[in-house]
């Protein structure tokens, strides 16, 4: 029952990675009791599971997903979101307006209008139906101020870092508040620009090495020089 | 057939671009050209330089092409004005449009449209300079173009042709081969599954020459799947060569 891959080997689409007793996980598929590679990504063996974590990938939805995503269209009792996915979202009136909503008393574009920013949460996605979004919780709606920048979907996990330790310690060490969206859009605000510079360039060098060694420390030494240079750009201003 | 022309094929078995008959054009494979596209390839194969953009999976327009269970793979195979000597109309010919068929078909099997349902994969082939082989240049850089872009593919498909010119069977043809020879058989293939997606036949061949021709063109895709697999690495080598180690962790 041989493997035919070493860890983190650089494969591509169809590359036969093993025969036998193992698991077909995420990026793979079986064909005739074979998994080989869908994907072109590095192969990784977890226990009997094989995955390939992709390297290039797009945003598929999922249930309970945060994302950022703009207004493309204003329509009779909703608007159509555009979140970087294979779907545009919906997201209906009735969730934002938080009562009933009567299309005579309520002019949608005055709430959201067109190129508007929300974070929002993907209340339902299946394969028949375009992903539904809500922003009925606390920290979702419209996007009054920050920058946005993107980034691949499938190196969000590595900006969050384990258990949250390097997005935690972006947002302590620049003061700026940070939203992920899973959909490979990320939202950044800070008191001044400069820390928001400070926390994208951050992201940036993580989402360009992210499979290297010593990310964290690398970026501990960046915002440590960065904030050591900043009291200076702040008296010249 | 070789009254008035000159030989194509000289008594030592050397064909008129001076390649052997049992080999390629120079070939050159590149991905992620196009930063717009969601997945892009360049291919120079002898002197064919052809361009691929892919965008989707995305909506599909017009609508009602859309399918509710699967996605539905669009090709559209064009050939620039200044792609040959003669200047080419750039509405589509009768030639483009079954091209555009035949890539299409070619691709769809490497691909799981089942998993995107409603959604539509575009591929653009451009052919800015054309020389012979054109559809098997274009879908080995189109299936490099959809992998770049991030969707699932069962194989890579890897597409070459062979040929009957003065009665010998050749790889890879080139336009005055194609044009002056006795067959052309384009064959895209799937190198690891074994599969076969492509095979025409343009000419007449006996069942001998035929089965040599095929097995000829095979070995050619095997050739090409090398490069593509290459190509396919090099675009994200700087970071293989940092020898990833620590856990990609959530």
């Amino acid at each position: 029952m041989p493997t035919y891959f070493e860890a983190k080997q650089l494969v591509t689409p169809g590359e036969l990675l093993a025969e036998g007793e193992y698991q077909a996980g995420e990026n793979t598929y079986v064909e005739a009791g074979k998994i080989y590679a869908s994907k072109i990504g590095l192969v990784d063996l977890d226990t009997k599971r094989v995955n390939v974590v992709a390297l290039r990938a797009f945003y598929v939805p999922k249930v309970g997903d945060i994302v950022i995503g703009s207004v493309i269209e204003v329509g009779f009792n909703g608007w159509t979101v555009d979140i970087r996915a294979p779907y545009s979202a919906i997201l209906r009136a009735s969730d934002v307006l938080s009562r009933p909503f009567k299309p005579q008393n309520d002019e949608l574009s005055q709430v959201l209008d067109q190129g508007d920013l929300i974070v929002a949460k993907i209340a339902s996605y299946d394969r028949a139906h375009d992903p539904q979004l809500t922003v009925g919780e606390p920290g979702l709606g419209k996007i009054t101020r920050g920058q946005l920048m993107r980034i691949t979907p499938t190196k969000i996990p590595r900006v969050i870092g384990r258990k949250g330790s390097m997005i935690s310690m972006i947002k302590q060490e620049t003061n700026c508040q940070i939203i992920l969206g899973l959909n490979g859009v990320i939202l950044v605000t800070g008191k001044n620009v400069v820390d928001e510079d400070l926390a994208m360039r951050s992201i940036k060098k993580i989402e360009e090495e992210s499979h290297t060694t010593g990310l964290t420390d690398r970026i501990t030494q960046l915002l440590k020089e960065e904030k050591a240079k900043q009291p200076q750009v702040e008296t010249k201003q | 057939m070789s009254e008035k022309h000159e030989k194509l094929i000289d008594k030592k078995g050397i064909r008129l671009d001076g390649r052997k008959a049992d080999e390629l054009r120079p070939l050159k494979l590149e991905v992620g050209v196009l930063p717009n596209a969601d997945g892009s390839a360049y291919v120079e194969h002898g002197k064919n330089k052809i361009l691929v953009g892919v965008f989707g999976p995305r909506e599909v327009h017009p609508k009602h092409l859309s399918r509710p269970d699967r996605m539905v793979l669009k090709c559209r195979y064009h050939m620039a004005p200044f792609s040959v000597p003669e200047r080419k109309s750039p509405a589509p010919s009768r030639r483009e449009v079954e091209l555009s068929k035949v890539i299409k078909e070619s691709l769809e099997p490497a691909l799981f449209p089942e998993l995107f349902p409603r959604t539509g994969l575009d591929v653009y082939v451009e052919v800015l300079q054309a020389d012979g082989g054109t559809r098997c240049a274009s879908i080995t850089a189109a299936a490099l173009a959809i992998a770049d872009s991030g969707v699932p593919m069962r194989d890579l498909v890897v597409a070459c042709a062979a040929g009957k010119v003065e009665d010998t069977v050749v790889l890879d043809l080139y336009d005055a081969e194609d044009k002056l020879g006795a067959a052309d058989v384009p064959v895209a293939y799937m190198p690891n599954l074994n599969a076969v997606t492509l095979l025409q036949m343009d000419g007449i061949l006996s069942p001998d020459e035929f089965e040599k021709a095929v097995n000829m063109a095979i070995e050619g895709c095997k050739k090409i799947y090398a490069m593509q697999k290459e190509a396919l690495k090099t675009k994200y080598m700087t970071i293989k060569e940092e020898e990833p180690k620590e856990e990609i962790e959530e």
